[in-house]
């Protein structure tokens, strides 16, 4: 059988995976793979900092729901890429990094650019590898995409060390994947989903709880046929938005730490609250145990780990969510009642009380004249978009504002980094998305604070074409961090003042983008127009109310019902 | 409460830090652990003491089993069992003490399995426990050095 060299393999095997698109960044280590792909049939797409590269892959995984790929060398390469893996890690999303790594004889003599990645990624990585051999090289990254698509998703690394990607091997012949000790639970114990069905069919105050599992399940259809043939309202997690659509009737919207007043209501109220693929995170309960203090619980989940971790579970479904969706919407319809058709009758009392929270405290600001307000530009991206964008956020007020005024009425359009809360996630993040989905609108909701942090991807952005739209709310402060100071810290705001920041419009022309900017609320809606129609990199600074908050918010331990509201 | 927990894994390179890391990455404790081949030698078995509510010991056994290259996890305290741990003792074993040395180590069944002068080394198996026990016993007469192995377990086979 002919030989062929081990970055040869590499490649050959990124392809046999559907591996269309690299992200990365060159150095010393990976020197044979980029030779490679020099005139490969497979783009890549050079970052300006290795960040960005792992953060595109993880978007590009977000939106398409395949796996992403980066590729980096050794030493700072690698650990550049590290906050990048574990926002992936945190948010279970499929990545495989390939870092370059000194030859093997030079492992351990602290070599030039060497780092042990493999252990410093140990913690966030669902599992990681250091190939010592060439032979290794394709069952390994094989091995790999498997693990990171399979269960509960999740980034994979592998160290290639120089001299294993430049020894020759036999492509070896693709085999099935044979892990006798890795095998996630995907089906539902049918016993639990009878007993599930049960619960939902005897509660007269249920509520859906659904997370970021509906969304990497691809469960979001699932989903809408239970809870409109049963009328039962529903909530998501941050990174459960568009898994149900959010300007749906029995859409909630966001509960949690900054979610709505009737979401967080309905959730301490409910007798049976059936959390859908989420954690339990504690940006979501609140203090513990006032949680959905009356309510018994399901919890579906592909990950163990996940169950009665943070709270006691009743009735806990180990499964994939759309297996565990598709198992109780069946056994709903061999059941006599109810038909789809009775759902209008059903829970009209518990209706009518969630919807008397909706109208008594909605999400809302206060209007104030000519000044703009976040929200309200969020509004305007929602409106002008038709609610079609893919957007992406950083991390903090601007988040939060996307998440509560962008009606998410599709999965895999909200981009953003929920478990890390990783700033400088957005832009690069809008890169991926927007090579995945080169027809779509892609817009970075973004704060000044937090563009800062990864702003060198205009570059990236110019570079591959990516006409990505960036809305910075500009306040002048990092505004999450200047409402926990104004709020509990007597508004002493210790390093929260960014009056010193670039003038983004002239930074944007010297990246070679567009540059707007409005300072009065009636230029909102041109500004975002003209960005819209502009076939180019755009920044848009809004220079929004300075001191605005994010509400409702529930204040650090608290229950999640003590919610400060506008 | 204390609970012995057997992992078998595959015997792959940082195998044993995957586990550790786990262990203090989410602030689980470890009392003892003992890890070697099986049979197979691509297989490892590790034996460790951990102490916590049943809520933590079930994250415990879960997360265990999360990890890519654990085979299998069990809590054998969950049934019945038999644990031994072996402790290497270097006591003073002058003129005067000699003769309580050896009473003792023939209490407890254990060996001398080095003699100097000045010393004995003796080496004694057993329960935690019983462990506990002859260094309780032996301190005041001086042990200048002790090595202990931490507990292995194994559960005892189904009765008929």
């Amino acid at each position: 059988m002919k030989k062929i060299t081990g970055s040869q393999a590499i490649v050959k095997c990124l392809q046999e995976e559907g591996i269309k698109t690299l992200f990365g960044f060159p150095g010393g280590a990976v020197l044979d793979l980029y030779d490679q792909l020099y005139d490969a049939d497979i783009q890549h797409v050079l970052v300006r900092h290795e960040q960005g590269a792992v953060h595109a892959a993880d978007a590009y995984a977000r939106v398409t729901g395949e796996v992403g790929v980066a590729l980096l060398t050794s030493g700072p390469g690698a650990t550049n890429g590290v906050t990048g893996i574990a926002t992936a890690y945190m948010d279970s999303i499929p990545i495989v990094i390939l870092t370059g790594q000194v030859p093997t004889p030079l492992i351990g003599n602290d070599a030039f650019q060497e780092v042990d990645i493999v252990g410093i990624t140990r913690p966030c990585t669902k599992h990681n590898y250091l190939v010592k051999t060439s032979a290794d090289l394709v069952p390994t990254i094989r091995e790999a995409f498997h693990i990171a698509r399979s269960g509960r998703p999740g980034p994979v690394l592998i160290d290639l060390p120089k001299d294993v990607v430049a020894g020759m091997i036999s492509y070896p012949e693709k085999k099935p994947i044979r892990m006798p000790n890795y095998q996630p639970t995907y089906e539902p114990h049918i016993g639990q989903i009878a007993k599930a069905c049960k619960a939902i069919l005897a509660s007269s105050r249920p509520v859906l709880y659904v997370g970021g599992g509906v969304i990497l399940a691809d469960a979001h259809t699932e989903l809408i046929e239970l809870a409109t043939r049963l009328n039962i309202p529903v909530t998501m997690t941050l990174m459960g938005l568009g898994a149900f659509p959010g300007s749906h009737g029995l859409s909630m919207g966001m509960l949690g730490m900054h979610g709505t007043y009737a979401a967080n209501m309905a959730v301490a109220d409910c007798d049976l609250l059936i959390a859908v693929g989420a954690r339990f995170d504690d940006r979501v309960t609140g203090r513990l145990d006032a949680f959905a203090r009356n309510a018994e619980i399901i919890h579906i989940d592909i990950d163990p780990t996940s169950i009665s971790k943070n709270v006691k579970v009743n009735i806990p479904i180990v499964a994939d969510c759309k297996y565990a969706l598709t198992a109780i919407n069946n056994w709903l319809n061999s059941e006599t009642i109810p038909k789809p058709g009775d759902a209008s009758a059903r829970h009209q009392d518990w209706l009518a009380t969630i919807n008397q929270w909706k109208t008594d405290h909605p999400l809302s600001y206060k209007d104030e004249g000519d000044i703009i307000k976040p929200q309200y530009v969020v509004e305007k991206l929602d409106e002008l978009t038709q609610g079609e964008a893919i957007i992406t956020t950083e991390v903090g007020q601007n988040q939060m504002w996307a998440a509560q005024f962008y009606k998410f009425n599709k999965p895999r359009r909200f981009v953003t980094s929920g478990g890390l809360g990783t700033m400088g996630f957005g832009l690069p993040a809008a890169i991926g998305a927007k090579i995945a989905f080169p027809d779509r609108h892609v817009i970075d909701i973004a704060g000044d604070g937090s563009i800062q942090m990864n702003i060198q991807e205009l570059a990236t952005a110019r570079q591959y074409k990516c006409p990505v739209k960036i809305a910075i709310l500009n306040n002048g402060y990092l505004g999450m961090v200047r409402q926990w100071q104004e709020l509990f810290y007597d508004k002493r705001y210790s390093s929260t003042i960014m009056d010193t920041a670039p003038d983004f419009v002239e930074l944007a022309r010297a990246f070679g983008a567009v540059g707007l900017r409005a300072v009065r609320k009636s230029e909102v809606v041109p500004v975002i127009k003209e960005a819209l129609a502009t076939d180019n990199v755009v920044i848009m600074d809004f220079k929004v109310a300075k001191e605005e908050g994010v509400y409702p918010m529930v204040p650090a331990g608290k229950a999640t019902t003590e919610m400060l509201l506008v | 409460m204390k609970h012995t927990i057997s992992v078998l894994l595959q015997n792959r390179p940082g195998v044993l830090s995957r586990v550790t890391g786990l262990f203090s990455g989410r602030g689980f404790n470890i009392e003892s652990l003992c890890v070697a081949e099986t049979l197979e030698s691509d297989v490892s078995c590790l034996t460790l003491v951990t102490t916590g509510d049943n809520f933590i010991i079930e994250q415990i056994t879960k997360q265990l089993h999360k990890l890519i290259d654990v085979i299998k996890v069990t809590d054998i305290s969950d049934k019945e069992y038999v644990e031994r741990e072996m402790v290497l003792l270097r006591v003073k074993a002058d003129a005067n003490t000699r003769a309580e040395v050896l009473r003792v180590v023939d209490i407890f069944r254990g060996k001398v399995v080095d003699v100097s002068p000045k010393s004995y080394a003796v080496e004694i198996t057993g329960s935690a426990s019983k462990i506990q026990a002859v260094i309780d016993i032996l301190r005041p007469l001086g042990i200048k050095e002790i090595v202990r192995t931490g507990t292995i377990a194994m559960a005892r086979a189904n009765k008929g």
